[in-house]
């Protein structure tokens, strides 16, 4: 038995060292590539983007530009006067009618006929849509397509992101849409949701971390703000519809406040029910970030604080919370930038399908950044697929100026934590 | 005379403690009402789901809706199992790709990545955590779907299909999966990590045999908090997955989840106190308790854990 157990040894005592480090050296280098790779999601994604923002069209005009010229002078150059002879010469009356009901031409601004003139007359149509990397590297191929399938067409190189994307209404053709309402719906709804959130959410951590002393009831709060953070923001975008669109719909849409001109038309998808949704949604964000940070502040200074006779209340807002601010502030705006990529809550909620209309107030219809990109990306035609990029990097450059903003505000509020000490 | 009011306020001072600060105090409350509004929106979350779910099940059967294989809401079809095999679907691909990479970058970063590396690293999985999803919906859609159709075959592979969203959704999980393992890792004392070392253990070993399996809860949490979010997932489903739902466990197929069915029918023209519009409320019904039941287990799980190395 024992010279058995001697002879025999057992196989995991088996040395092989060189078998082993070929195998550590190979895993090692699965691992590493593993990594390399999400950087290579992460480089793809954004390569993607960049990539159907720019590129070649090929554009097909309804009527040629330079056939409008009148009395010598470009299409570009007309005045509003000659810009409506234009128009009240290419467009049916019936069509014109209609433009005039919308409102009279006569008061019109001259940029203003100058974009119905492009829409109406010229009306540009896009072909053909390249990307980036096409427009560069396969440029006989496209200059083919143009001469064989489009030889009236003209072939411009277009930056899909452009001011007149950030500048423009919504529109139903790609050329011409852009971002405006989309833009200031988000920011609308973000302003909303921060003034609701943010007081809330602090308050909240100040509670549980300063006051709540160790019952069953405060224990439950904790709990359910760590299973609040878990559910999916599509339910949230429920509860906002059935308490915020239907239940509060007088609050919610303004009426109840007389604000709104036409309380018949006016429902609770607004920018107020936008911004509450969201605000719910990111609270226990923000508090979870916010007792973080004040968990971090030394015991010592609250007890010193208490013991030259301050109140609770004084000891928290004149000594905690200026302890903790730049990181409670980093915490939010983490949260924040989370709502403003949030999509599915917002269209359950009803944000508009089409909004030609800027939202003037928190009871106006929304639109947001991200629900644009869904609208976008869910068409067919290619032209939408770049404008949905382009309103991409308008988002991405948006949360990236937030995040920005915010560091340089913590570094500020950190330098000005270590002049005073 | 003097004496006694000397006396009086020694008292008052001593009494501190008791004098009533109407101030604090309704700073004190207003605190608590904040903290209280999370108990409300739960409160409101089950409320508005329980009550219109009820209406809902009060015309169709819950065996009905739990137990038929159609999903048609135009002749009052209500099986719920469609929607919940795309579902299945894109979640099981999701972690197919979310598991294994993040536990093998969790792995790196806090066994072999040199301290430059994982600083420079971190931030990155950290940006790809922040991209919010519409914008995973959109390149799984140009990017993603076109690859997987060239390389099985355009008529194998749908233009809407749940294989590319779920793949999608596995890179958006991937940097949860693996900054919860690494968390797990790191929390596996160094005593161990010491004594195979002691033992001749090479770094591979060390990894494999001892850290991994010691880690294994907190692995398996982030293995299950990464599975509720994937369920819960919307937006790139929406765009990516297909519209209309469809019993197949085909990846290549199109097929609507419970959240893309969700926001397609909201995002419509839906009139309140249809059937339609209750039908969503059950379906939410359903994901609200699926992804807390997982949440919860796997806050179970990790306190568990954490008991084993106290």
């Amino acid at each position: 038995m024992k010279t058995d157990f001697q002879t025999s040894p057992a196989p995991a005592f088996r040395l092989d060292l060189a078998g082993r480090y070929r195998k550590g050296t190979l895993w090692s280098t699965v691992f590493l590539a593993i990594t390399l790779l999400s950087v290579f999601f992460l480089a793809t994604l954004i390569w993607t983007i960049v990539n159907d923002s720019f590129g070649y069209v090929i554009l097909v005009n309804e009527t040629d530009p330079a056939s409008l010229a009148r009395d010598g002078k470009a299409l570009e150059a007309l005045d509003a006067a000659g810009l409506t002879a234009v128009l009240e010469e290419n467009l049916p009356g019936r069509r014109l009618r209609s433009l005039s009901n919308e409102k009279p031409l006569a008061e019109r601004s001259r940029d203003d006929l100058y974009s119905v003139v492009m829409d109406e007359v010229v009306n540009p149509e896009v072909k053909a849509a390249f990307d980036l990397s096409e427009s560069v590297l396969a440029k006989e191929t496209i200059l083919q397509t143009l001469e064989e399938d489009y030889p009236e067409g003209d072939l411009i190189f277009r930056a899909w992101l452009n001011r007149g994307f950030l500048g423009a209404a919504q529109s139903s053709v790609a050329i011409a849409a852009g971002v405006r309402g989309a833009i200031l719906g988000t920011l609308m709804t973000i302003l909303v949701t921060i003034v609701i959130a943010f007081p809330i959410g602090i308050g909240a951590a100040i509670f549980l971390e300063e006051y709540a002393v160790d019952n069953r009831l405060n224990r439950f709060i904790r709990i359910n703000i760590y299973n609040l953070a878990g559910v999916p923001s599509i339910i949230y975008g429920m509860l906002g519809l059935a308490l915020f669109v239907r239940l509060a719909e007088p609050f919610t849409s303004g009426t109840l406040f007389g604000a709104v001109a036409d309380p018949t038309t006016a429902n609770g998808r607004t920018v107020l029910s936008a911004g509450l949704t969201l605000a719910l949604l990111i609270l226990p964000v923000i508090i979870i970030n916010a007792q973080e940070a004040l968990r971090a502040v030394p015991g010592m200074l609250r007890q010193s604080s208490l013991a030259v006779g301050a109140t609770k209340w004084q000891t928290v807002w004149h000594h905690v919370l200026p302890a903790s601010f730049d990181r409670i502030l980093t915490g939010t705006v983490l949260a924040i930038s989370r709502a403003i990529g949030e999509t599915a809550p917002l269209v359950v909620v009803g944000a508009s399908t089409f909004l030609s209309q800027d939202p003037t107030s928190v009871f106006s219809k929304f639109t947001t950044l991200p629900i644009q990109i869904y609208q976008w990306t869910a068409r067919p035609q290619e032209e939408f697929r770049r404008i949905a990029a382009a309103a991409i990097l308008v988002l991405l450059i948006l949360m990236l100026s937030l995040n920005a903003i915010a560091i340089v505000l913590r570094n500020r509020i950190r330098t000005k934590k270590r002049l005073s000490r | 005379m003097q004496h006694g009011q000397y006396k009086e306020e020694m008292t008052g001072t001593l009494n501190l403690a008791r004098r009533s600060r109407p101030w604090e105090q309704a700073i004190q409350a207003f605190l608590f009402f904040c903290a209280a509004v999370s108990i409300l929106t739960t409160l409101g979350i089950v409320i508005t789901l329980g009550t219109e779910s009820w209406t809902f099940f009060n015309h169709v059967s819950p065996l009905e809706f739990f137990f038929t294989f159609e999903w048609q809401p135009t002749i009052e079809q209500f099986g719920i199992w469609p929607l919940f095999t795309a579902t299945f679907m894109t979640s099981l691909a999701a972690m197919v790709i979310a598991l294994p990479l993040g536990l093998g970058v969790a792995i790196y970063l806090s066994e072999y990545a040199p301290n430059a590396v994982r600083e420079t690293l971190k931030p990155v999985l950290e940006v790809l955590a922040g991209i919010p999803t519409v914008v995973y919906g959109y390149f799984a859609l140009t990017v993603v779907t076109p690859f997987l159709r060239n390389v099985f075959g355009q008529d194998r592979v749908d233009v809407y299909n749940t294989l590319s969203a779920g793949l999608v959704m596995g890179i958006l999980i991937l940097p949860l999966v693996s900054s919860m393992c690494e968390d797990a890792l790191s929390s596996v004392p160094n005593s161990l990590r010491e004594a195979a070392y002691a033992m001749g253990a090479t770094k591979l070993e060390l990894s494999l045999n001892i850290m991994v399996p010691s880690a294994f809860s907190g692995i398996a949490a982030a293995f299950i908090l990464g599975l509720s979010r994937a369920v819960g997932e919307t937006m790139i489903v929406a765009l990516a997955a297909g519209a209309g739902p469809n019993l197949t466990l085909n990846p290549f197929k199109a097929a609507e989840t419970m959240t893309g069915h969700i926001v397609r029918i909201s995002g419509g023209d839906i009139g309140y106190d249809t059937i339609d519009y209750q039908s969503l409320f059950a379906i939410a019904l359903v994901l609200f308790f699926v992804t807390l039941g997982l949440n919860v287990l796997s806050r179970r799980i990790i306190r568990k854990y954490g008991e084993v190395y106290e």
